[in-house]
């Protein structure tokens, strides 16, 4: 910590709690707005305890489960003034263990903070409260008890936690820190080559004893197809691609493999893209593609059938972006975006053409 | 069969008046390997340079990375059916310049290619910066189509390696390394308790810098095929050069394949190792059914209880991984996958482009876009603009002090899925 004077700084620590655990009433006054308290109340005089003078908690913001959960605006606004005053290194929240509306708004504090004011939240809860898939990745959310029996446990674990991120150290695994997993795969490097992980977890496995993937498979959702066009020949139909293609020298300058942003330009003057585009995907021979960029993106035979009558008309602007290499986040969100802009331009039907 | 791999500890790189080992010390003859290389007419220029470890020097960007070494004993010279007559490797005695390694780089072919560093952050992340690297840069003539130009480097860079490798003929070995198994019968005889281990090598095979090569043969042209071990570790299988640099596995890597090695090493102790199959991974979903099928079908004719499988790529490969394991599993055969992961920036997306339940034991080798900073070098060899259109770098990438940011996708080796690095990826 930074010294004045000569004097060791402490770190300043800003509590919430809800009513009940702010010793202001239990259900009966869950419609409480917000209140500062300049002194540590109900959980924050444990824990700041178990700071051991490193740090010390400066107040504690106690707020109804209800009213944070009914007037979220009013009370986040409070709440944001207050941590915004007072300047804490870090905020800490709960315990709320499975109390679902105090984990709900513990997450909407977290959210807010870490989002809007880059301070560090450390909160508490039970595995299965709906609070922790609210926040878990923005807070360190410590894996607690499912009910109040647990605080004695938690408290030094959050202490400890909020210790680390104040001094900046890194955390480490959460099965080792007591966090649940944020769920961000983290590239660190093994005792032994991979090749020899592989041998022991297949030995592992022929001699029936124990081993631990490295590598749980991802859950995927799953998209019903939209219904089909009933009149092909009114249809303004929109070209969308992963295959790379721009226009040559990549004005955007899209990534050739993990791509951040997507393209679209505007095709409404012509009949074909071969002469003035090309693919700068990283993931497959782009010779073929280059020679004739339709065969990715098929403008030359949608105009056609524009020409034809088949389709009503082709869209003026295709999109484009990389695909090899992409995040599933980063394509999730291109394709939210994409699909708004071609949904709002009453385009009624894609081609969505991969490589 | 039997392979000696004698391994002679290169512990320096000289460039000088003659080609040769003396006292472990490497020179090397610029001229005459450039006159070499040069017979080739498509060939306009070589440059020769050394990278040493620990040396701030950066190369970029690298097309392949080559073992060199010599046959004095045996049949199958260098890299049969491809820079020698087609012979069956895998017997003889075979010197190797241990810790000495040909890279290739030049004019950018593809995306694929990457760096290497020999120094600080980015020489943790790369197997290739603890190697004495002689680095060949090579101008094509101009004018070649991108094929022919990915063939005259891939070519330039296996001569390069035999001719530096001849060096080594009567060198006498540091250490030997011998390499022997018999047939299925006679191993099974030996070993008959022992459970059955097949390894599975994906090689992804899907046209320009994405092919890999064994015996000549691109593997775009292949059913999956059933090698003994000790041809792949003498040079029956080369790198069509990239895939991602990250992890494409070298013509060094397959030449010194480190699941190969490890499963040798357990052979006749915990497991009786039955062979490889190479199976290309291909772009057509009748491709890859046809592939997988094939595949799981030569582990069950094989007998195996246990396969280790190991991508090549990621992205579509990924369901050609899930889709061996699934009929591996299905058929009773424990399966190891070893694969990376494409989880963002952040660590925080899916990691895989498909899922399959039977998918329990996995390896990771790390997430490809990780992103690291590498610190300015003081050399640069090769062109450290290219990162700015690598699958990995991005346009600004490459700040004006030469330092630069990039993705672990850039690095060669890092994610290995053979295994041969270190990384993994932890969920936090």
């Amino acid at each position: 910590m930074t010294r004045k004077g000569g004097e060791k700084m402490k770190f300043k620590v800003l509590y919430y709690v809800n009513q009940f655990f702010g010793q202001v009433g239990g259900e009966d006054k869950a419609g409480m707005a917000p209140e500062f308290k300049e002194e540590a109340v109900g959980p924050a005089m444990g824990f700041n305890g178990l700071l051991q003078g490193e740090g010390e908690v400066i107040g504690t913001i106690i707020c109804g489960d209800n009213f944070f959960n009914e007037n979220k605006e009013e009370a986040l606004e409070f709440i944001m003034n207050i941590i915004k005053e007072k300047q804490p290194d870090i905020v800490v929240a709960g315990p709320a263990f499975n109390a679902g509306r105090y984990g709900m708004a513990c997450a909407g504090v977290a959210k807010a903070v870490v989002d809007e004011l880059n301070i560090p939240v450390v909160s508490g809860m039970y595995e299965e409260n709906p609070g922790v898939e609210a926040c878990k990745s923005k807070a360190i959310v410590v894996k607690t008890a499912d009910s109040a029996a647990g605080m004695r446990e938690a408290l030094p674990v959050m202490a400890n936690i909020t210790k680390k991120l104040v001094k900046g150290e890194e955390l480490g695994l959460p099965e080792e820190e007591g966090y649940i997993p944020q769920g961000k795969r983290l590239t660190v490097f093994a005792e032994k080559r991979g090749s020899q992980r592989a041998v022991e977890m297949l030995l592992a496995r022929l001699n029936g004893g124990e081993f631990k993937t490295e590598l749980p498979m991802p859950e995927f959702d799953k998209v019903d197809p939209a219904p089909a066009i009933k009149d092909l020949s009114k249809a303004t139909i929109a070209l969308v691609t992963s295959g790379g293609i721009v226009p040559n020298g990549n004005p955007d300058r899209i990534q050739s493999a993990s791509a951040q942003k997507w393209g679209k330009y505007d095709v409404s003057q012509r009949d074909a893209l071969t002469g003035e585009y090309y693919t700068i995907h990283g993931g497959y021979d782009p010779v073929y593609a280059n020679e004739i960029p339709d065969r990715v993106v098929p403008l030359d035979v949608l105009k056609e059938f524009e020409k034809e009558g088949v389709i009503g008309k082709v869209y003026d602007y295709f999109y484009t972006t990389t695909g090899t290499g992409t995040s599933v986040a980063n394509a999730t969100k291109f394709g939210t975006e994409i699909g708004k802009e071609l949904k709002e331009a009453g385009v009624d039907g894609v081609i969505l053409t991969s490589t | 069969m039997k392979l000696e791999l004698r391994r002679i500890h290169i512990k320096d790189i000289q460039l000088g008046n003659e080609t040769a080992v003396k006292d472990g010390v490497l020179t090397v003859n610029a001229e005459e390997l450039i006159n070499l290389l040069k017979e080739d007419e498509r060939i306009k220029d070589v440059k020769i340079d050394v990278a040493r470890p620990g040396e701030k020097t950066r190369i970029i960007p690298v097309k392949d990375v080559i073992e060199p070494r010599v046959k004095i004993e045996g049949k199958g010279k260098g890299f049969p059916g491809v820079t020698s007559k087609m012979e069956q490797a895998g017997e003889g005695k075979v010197n190797v310049l241990y810790g000495a390694a040909v890279v290739t780089v030049g004019d950018i072919v593809g995306f694929q290619e990457g760096v290497i560093d020999m120094w600080g952050e980015g020489a943790k992340w790369t197997p290739f910066s603890k190697t004495y690297n002689l680095v060949v840069d090579i101008t094509p003539v101009e004018g070649l189509q991108p094929h022919i130009h990915e063939e005259t480097v891939r070519l330039a860079g296996l001569k390069a390696a035999e001719y530096v490798g001849e060096a080594g003929r009567d060198v006498e070995p540091d250490e030997v390394l011998v390499y022997e198994m018999g047939s299925h019968a006679e191993e099974s005889k030996k070993y008959p308790d022992l459970p059955k281990v097949v390894y599975v090598e994906m090689l992804i095979s899907q046209g320009l810098l994405h092919d890999g090569y064994v015996y000549g043969v691109n593997t775009q042209q292949i059913l999956p095929t059933l090698l003994h071990p000790n041809e792949e570790i003498d040079g029956a299988v080369i790198s069509g050069n990239c895939v991602a640099a990250c992890d494409k596995i070298t013509t060094y890597q397959h030449q010194n394949n480190s699941v190969i090695l490890d499963l040798y090493e357990q052979h006749g102790k915990t497991i009786n190792f039955l062979g490889v199959i190479l199976t290309p991974e291909l772009t057509t979903l009748d491709g890859k059914f046809r592939t997988c099928d094939y595949t799981a079908k030569l582990c069950k004719m094989l007998g195996a209880d246990g396969v280790i499988v190991s991508e090549e790529g990621y992205g579509n490969p990924d369901s050609d991984l899930l889709m061996i394991c699934k009929r591996l599993e299905n058929a009773g055969i424990k399966t190891v996958l070893i694969t990376d992961e494409c989880s963002g920036w952040d660590g925080m997306s899916q990691p895989l482009a498909d899922t399959t339940k039977e998918a329990v034991a996995v390896v990771s080798t790390g997430n490809v876009s990780h992103v690291v900073t590498l610190e300015p070098a003081d050399k640069v060899i090769g062109d450290d603009k290219a990162i700015a259109t690598l699958a990995g770098g991005w346009e600004g990438c490459l700040e004006e002090d030469g330092s630069m940011k990039c993705e672990l996708n850039a690095v060669i080796g890092s994610t290995s899925e053979i295994g041969y690095h270190y990384c993994t990826a932890k969920l936090y």
